[in-house]
This record gives structure tokens, C-alpha cells and sequence, in this order.
């Protein structure tokens, strides 16, 4: 706080806090099975935590093998009938979901806040909304399907798995769901083990809106959960199963499914270039890198962690990036003035100290922005990784929070060349001022998605998948419909 | 001299000023901060209509913007035609409230250099602590850097000790490239402070006029040591309009920039609002419009 020098007036904005008093959160949460709230079959529940206070949440169901084996058996049964629908109705209880979220945005933002530790901001403005437009965008999809993929005949595929990660709960449950449902399928969905909670907030939609017993599942668990929904039990396999999460357990997915009919997406890590030409807008760039890898504390599977600067602006852009981290809000997540809110997990925040420690190793130079950190909860201050070398870890592997590591480029065909020089590919930003460039580098980057002057902008439209170990498989837009549909003619 | 374009991306610069407009000022950040857009305030006449007794009501409402809650400073300065300076200059001695008289043919501009200087003479000599100019869009849009440069320098000689604010009318550049390249012209001209619009004009000081000159200011002071104040003026009407270019500026150039002597509000409307909304804050009730003097 500065003095202000002629009136003696100091300015710093007052504590924010959005209010919870309006939230009803259960003590404990069931599965939700056949359109109900059900215990677990071996009785067991575990605590869910606020990652910014550590005080337990709720308590959630824990689902185990033969829970698995009840979902299935609930969604075979329910599949029939919600395929035989008449299109326009599966759409109509697509819309109804994607109005109840409108209608509960406010009490779904704090409680995805409480639960897993992102700035109220951005669950408020980027999650929810954009989770309530991919049910409305698919909504508009169930009575176009065969346009959608350009095909004269379409089935569902039947019951699908869906395994959701814990860095943005409700809008992937919404991803996976819309398209699955909006196709004719029916669902299993799998929350994340850390963030389970707006997905039952979800199954409350989906009980408010009357969809039919079946329909939907949500079997919160944690990686056993979902590793008998991926193997079966007893035998009793889904029909695909669609995965969000790291790169490691797609593999041992992809593993598990070889030979066998279920069908498989996955969308994995990342390590996702963000170019930044000498001919940017520069304070735009370093407002798009800020975004990039330090939105949701960089818990985005296509955050711009790799920042690649033309040398001759380098030290311009740094300064500018350095100045401006300086201005980062970094605590309360409920805070609406917050811009940097808790680190997911324990777990997750002893992952990025190790890589961290891995780069101080190697010899980069790392810089942490100065700011009062919480004592409770899981914290870590956005840091820049200046002098990184293309053979650093923290160059190469996926840290999944808010550091980002700077390497440099001399010209396009460099840029291009250590863009893709990943084993990852998912997203890529390009900052010029040229348009020609953008296309031309956008064009030979392999990455699914590419931004030119922008960074983490999603929209329902606009298909989202990666290129090698970022996994395979699109979802939103059109692109996204056919991996929930049989084409058959 | 060639000139060289800098790049601002309009989608980007929008975005951002929006974000800082959702900056929740609740409380006592409230009370502060409009306390702080008070003192900033630029009271301002700028009527063919202005009258000696019109003016003396508006300087006493700038020296004592609400008598029933004392805790609100007087603001920055009273700001008239420089007809009317001298009337100014005579109701605001010892209070500490400066004197600005906006000159060069304004709005328009549209006048020889000589009248320009002539203008700013006049302002001075009757007592003018400050001076508001218009550049010359015509100058500039035909493309001639070199002549708005030399009519900032020479304005600036004129107003000797007076401050000096430029005006650049944003509105009329036609794109943030033009505002930033403006501001740099105007800076490195000699401005004391760049001021985005007459009022006169479509638009006025938007969010994201606002952001690219406050970054204009900052690269510039990281380039040359030298300080350079900002004046938002021109559709900044309410008191959530005035603390969200508070915030542009708190989170471009930092806390150290919250002060009259770098930044004011040029308006007329926008204080009765902030009175108001002072107000609501204490009570938690909204008063009446006409629980505020009009003058």
C-alpha cells in the first residue's frame, strides 16, 4: 500500500469474498445410479477437500467394482429406449440441462471453487458458462447427426465410459456428456477423485430436468473406478471409453483396450508452444502468455508452457512478462479480485516442486513473483524459467502448474522447428502481426489446436485434440460427434 | 521522417480492459477509492454559454465538493475557456484548486499556429496554472509527425510554468496504433500530461483508449526516467466508470501513480455521482439527485 502523496488516501481493493451462504452442499454425496442417489455397495466414502483451506468439503461415495458392474447393467438397460427417442426430445432434455446450469451458475461456480481450489473469477466467467454452451450446442446437434459427419445413416454406439481430470470438473463432464447423449448414447461418467462435486451438482440437474433412470451415471472414485469401468467386470465391457487425463494412464488405457471392441479416445498432456514473433503486439503477447500458463495456475492440459520469444525482443517481452507477473493476485480462490487461486492437490503441488527443483538443477534461472502465499492449503507462486535449453525437463515434460519456461528462436523455420520438436501436441499460440506468417506457421505446426493473438480461448464450435502422445480424438463442433457415432452408410 | 507504426492487437487491449473492469471495489476500497477520484476530478466548463457567475458556482462546488460530508477532498482544478480564467484564477486563490484553461482553437484545432500561441498566451497571462491543447488531427492523419511535434514544442515554450496537458482526441485517430503513436509524438514533444478527448467529440476515454495510453506512459517512463501524466476525459459519467480507469491504471503503472499529480478526470457529471455513490456507502441507501448542488 502507497501513501497517496496530497490527500493522504491509500488504495488497495478490500477482501472480495463471494458469499457460500447460499450454496446447499450436502454432507455426503451418493452415486448416482438409475436416477438416484444410491450408498455405495461396500459402504465406502471418502472426504473431499478445499485445496485452499484443507478442510474436508463433503464426503463423496467411493465406486467400486460392483458398483461398475450395477452402472453398466443400469445404462445397457436404459440405451434402447433413449436411442429410440424421437431426436427432437433427446435435444429438448439437452436444452433443459443447459438451462438448470444457467439457472444454478451461481451456486455450481462457488462450489467448483470450494472444490477444487481456481479462482472464483474464472469458474464464474469461463467454466460454467462455457459448460452450459457445449449443452447447448450439442442440443442443436441431436436432430442434425448425419450432417454432422456427412453420412446418409447414424447409430450411438451404446454405452459409453467417460473418465474426466479435476482441472476443469464440470465443464469436461460437459464435454464428454453433450455429444455422448446428444448421439444417442447413454453415460458413465467418472469424475475426478480430487473434484468430484459439481458432477453431482450435475446429476442433480439431471434429475431436476427428468431425464430418464439410466441415462446418466456418475460414479465418483478415484484411478480403480475408472480402471474397472475401462477393463470391464465380470466380462461386462462399455462400448468406448473416453478419456481426459495424463499421458501415462492414457497409455496403460490404450494397453488395456487393444484387442478388444471398445472404442477409445483420449486427450492427454501437453507441452504447448506459445511463439511470440518480434513483429507482435507485445503487451497483448504478454497479456495472451499470462493467460497461456497462468489461468487455472496452469492446471491446462494445453497451458502455453512452452514460451519460444524471436531473440530480438526477448529481453523486451521478459521485462514486460516479469512487470506484469508482478501484478498477479495470488490467494483466496473465492476472492472475485483473485487472479491465481490454490494448487489442486498435495499431491499435484509436490509434482510441480520436484520438476521445479529439476530445473534449478539443470541451470535455468528461475524467478517466483513475491507475493504472500496462504499458511493452509496447497500454494505455489507463478515462476518464470529464463535460460531453459530445449534439453532441460523443464522444457520438455508437462508441469501442469503455473511455470512457464522461456527458450529462444532466430527465425520462422527455427520457431516452427522447436515448436514441434515435442512429443506432445496439443495446442500452439502464435503472436504477429502478419497475417501470412500466422497461416503459414499455424499451418505447419503439429498441434491440434493453434491460437494467432489469443491463448486458452475455447468455444463449443471450434474442435479440440491433440497430435502424437497429446492423444486422439475430437471433441466440439461437429468434429466432436463422431466419436460417439457408428456411420453406417 | 518515416512513419513506423507500432503494433496494438484491438481484440487483446479490449479484453484486458474489460477483465480490470470486473476488479470488485467493495467497502472501504469503495470510499477510498472514490475519496481518490474526487481529488482527480478536472471540474469542467466548456460552454458558449459559460458565464463569471456560472464559473464561481462551479469553483465553489471544486473546493467543496459535498459540505455535509468533510472527508471529501476539494478536487484537482477547475477547468474553462480562457476567457474565464481570470474569473477562475480570482475565486479559486489560496485553496489550493488549480486553474486550467484548455486553448490552441479548441476543440478543433483548426486554427493557424499563430492563433494557437496566441490562445495559449492569453491563458497564461491571466493566470492559467494549467494548459489543456488539442493536437492537430490534420497534421497528424495526413501523415506530417513532424508538425504536430513542432506545435506541442511550441505551445510548450508559451505556457512557460504551466502545465501542460495534450489532447489527443482519440475518436478521431481512427485506431489504437494511431493512439499509441500519438501519445509517444505528444510525450516526446514535451507533454506534461496526454489527455485522450475534448469531450466534444462521438466517444471519449473508453477502457481501451485508456489502456494503450497508460502503456504508452510506462514504456516511455521505463525509456527515459521521465514521468507523464494521464487525463481521462470525455464519457467517464459514473463512479463505476471512474474507479474502472482507476483500476487501468493501478494495474499498469502501479499504486505509486494514484495521485492528482498524475492522474485526473476530466468531467462535470461525473462528481455528483461519485458524491452520490459516497454517500451510499455511509447510509446504504441512495439519496435523490437533488441532494447534490447543480451549478
Amino acid at each position: 500500500m502507497t501513501t497517496h502523496t496530497r490527500t493522504g488516501i491509500t488504495w488497495d481493493y478490500a477482501p472480495a469474498p463471494e458469499s457460500a451462504d447460499h450454496i446447499r452442499i450436502q454432507d455426503r454425496y451418493g452415486l448416482f445410479l438409475d436416477g438416484e442417489f444410491k450408498d455405495p455397495r461396500d459402504g465406502r466414502y471418502v472426504p473431499t477437500i478445499n485445496p485452499a483451506t484443507e478442510e474436508p468439503v463433503a464426503e463423496v461415495a467411493h465406486g467400486g467394482p460392483d458398483d461398475v458392474t450395477a452402472a453398466v447393467a443400469s445404462a445397457r438397460a436404459a440405451q434402447a429406449k433413449w436411442a429410440a427417442l424421437e431426436d427432437l426430445e433427446r435435444a429438448k432434455y439437452l436444452f433443459r440441462i443447459a438451462r438448470l446450469i444457467q439457472e444454478r451458475s451461481r451456486e455450481l461456480a462457488v462450489v467448483e471453487t470450494l472444490d477444487g481450489g481456481k479462482p472464483l473469477r474464472e469458474s464464474r466467467d469461463v467454466d460454467i458458462p462455457l459448460a452450459a454452451a457445449h449443452f447447448f450446442h450439442y442440443a442443436g446437434w441431436a436432430d442434425k447427426l448425419r450432417y454432422g459427419v456427412n453420412a446418409r445413416e447414424v447409430r450411438p454406439l451404446g454405452v459409453v465410459g467417460q473418465i474426466v481430470p479435476w482441472n476443469f470438473p464440470l465443464l469436461m463432464a460437459a464435454w464428454k456428456l453433450a455429444p455422448a447423449l446428444a448421439c444417442g448414447n447413454v453415460a458413465i461418467l467418472k469424475p475426478a477423485e480430487t473434484t468430484p462435486l459439481t458432477a453431482l451438482l450435475l446429476a442433480e440437474i439431471c434429475q431436476e430436468a427428468e431425464l430418464p433412470p439410466g441415462v446418466v451415471t456418475i460414479l465418483p472414485g478415484d484411478g480403480s473406478t475408472g480402471a474397472s469401468l475401462v477393463r470391464g467386470v465380470g466380462g461386462n465391457r462399455v462400448d468406448k471409453i473416453a478419456f481426459t487425463g495424463s499421458t501415462a494412464v492414457g497409455r496403460d488405457i490404450q494397453a488395456a483396450l487393444a484387442g478388444t471392441d471398445t472404442r477409445l479416445t483420449l486427450e492427454l498432456g501437453g507441452k504447448s508452444a506459445n511463439i511470440v514473433f518480434e513483429d507482435a503486439a507485445l503487451d497483448q503477447a504478454v497479456e495472451g502468455i499470462v493467460n497461456g500458463i497462468f489461468y487455472n495456475q496452469g492446471h491446462v492440459c494445453c497451458a502455453g508452457s512452452r514460451l519460444l520469444i524471436q531473440e530480438s525482443v526477448r529481453d523486451e517481452v521478459i521485462a514486460k512478462l516479469w512487470q506484469r507477473m508482478g501484478r498477479l493476485r495470488v490467494g483466496d480462490p473465492m476472492d472475485k479480485n483473485t487472479d491465481v487461486g490454490a494448487i489442486n492437490s498435495a499431491e499435484q503441488l509436490s509434482r510441480i516442486e520436484a520438476l521445479v527443483a529439476a530445473g534449478e538443477d539443470e541451470g535455468a534461472t528461475r524467478r517466483s513473483i513475491d507475493c504472500e502465499l496462504p499458511e493452509r492449503g496447497y500454494w505455489f507462486a507463478p515462476t518464470l524459467f529464463t535460460d531453459a535449453s530445449p534439453a532441460h525437463r523443464i522444457a520438455v515434460e508437462e508441469i501442469f502448474g503455473p511455470v512457464v519456461s522461456v527458450l529462444t528462436f532466430r527465425t520462422q523455420a527455427e520457431a516452427i522447428e522447436k515448436a514441434n520438436n515435442s512429443r506432445y501436441g496439443l495446442a500452439a499460440g502464435i503472436w504477429t502481426d502478419k497475417g501470412a506468417k500466422a497461416f503459414e506457421v499455424a499451418s505447419a505446426l503439429k498441434a491440434g489446436v493453434v491460437w494467432q493473438n489469443t491463448y486458452n480461448h475455447f468455444d463449443p464450435t471450434a474442435a479440440f485434440g491433440g497430435y502424437k502422445e497429446s492423444g486422439f480424438g475430437r471433441e466440439g463442433g461437429p468434429a466432436g460427434l463422431r466419436p460417439y457415432l457408428n456411420v453406417v452408410r | 521522417m518515416i512513419r513506423r507504426l507500432p503494433h496494438v492487437d484491438r481484440v487483446g487491449i479490449e479484453e484486458r480492459a474489460a477483465q480490470l473492469g470486473k476488479r470488485s471495489i467493495k467497502a472501504a476500497a469503495k470510499q477510498q477509492g472514490i475519496r481518490l477520484a474526487v481529488s482527480m476530478v478536472d471540474l469542467t466548463t466548456l460552454e458558449g454559454a459559460d458565464t463569471p457567475g456560472k464559473v464561481r458556482h462551479l469553483c465553489a462546488k471544486a473546493v467543496c465538493p459535498a459540505p455535509t460530508m468533510p472527508e471529501i477532498p476539494s478536487v484537482a482544478a477547475v477547468c474553462v475557456y480562457s476567457s474565464l480564467v481570470a474569473t477562475a484564477k480570482a475565486a479559486l486563490h489560496g485553496t489550493g484548486v488549480k486553474t486550467a484553461s484548455v486553448a490552441t482553437g479548441f476543440p478543433a484545432g483548426q486554427v493557424s499556429l499563430a492563433a494557437k500561441l496566441k490562445d495559449t498566451e492569453d491563458a497564461v497571462a491571466a493566470g492559467a496554472d494549467e494548459i489543456d491543447m488539442v493536437i492537430s488531427r490534420e497534421a497528424f492523419l495526413a501523415g506530417d509527425d513532424a508538425r504536430v511535434q513542432q506545435e506541442i514544442v511550441a505551445v510548450k515554450e508559451r505556457a512557460g510554468d504551466a502545465h501542460l496537458k495534450v489532447i489527443l482526441e482519440t475518436v478521431e485517430l481512427g485506431s489504437y496504433d494511431h493512439v499509441r503513436h500519438a501519445s509517444m509524438l505528444a510525450m516526446e514533444a514535451g507533454a506534461d500530461f496526454i489527455k485522450t478527448s475534448t469531450g466534444k467529440a462521438a466517444a471519449g476515454a473508453t477502457p481501451g483508449v485508456c489502456l494503450v495510453m497508460l502503456e504508452a506512459i510506462r514504456d516511455y517512463a521505463e525509456r527515459t526516467g521521465r514521468i507523464v501524466g494521464f487525463k481521462a476525459a470525455g464519457g467517464v459519467s459514473t463512479s463505476k466508470a471512474a474507479l474502472h480507469r482507476l483500476v487501468l491504471v493501478k494495474e499498469t503503472l502501479g499504486e505509486e501513480w494514484l495521485t492528482p499529480d498524475r492522474i485526473r478526470i476530466g468531467a462535470s457529471s461525473v462528481l455528483n455521482d461519485l458524491l452520490m455513490q459516497y454517500a451510499k456507502t455511509e447510509t446504504g441507501r441512495y439519496g435523490r439527485s437533488e441532494d447534490y448542488s447543480r451549478e
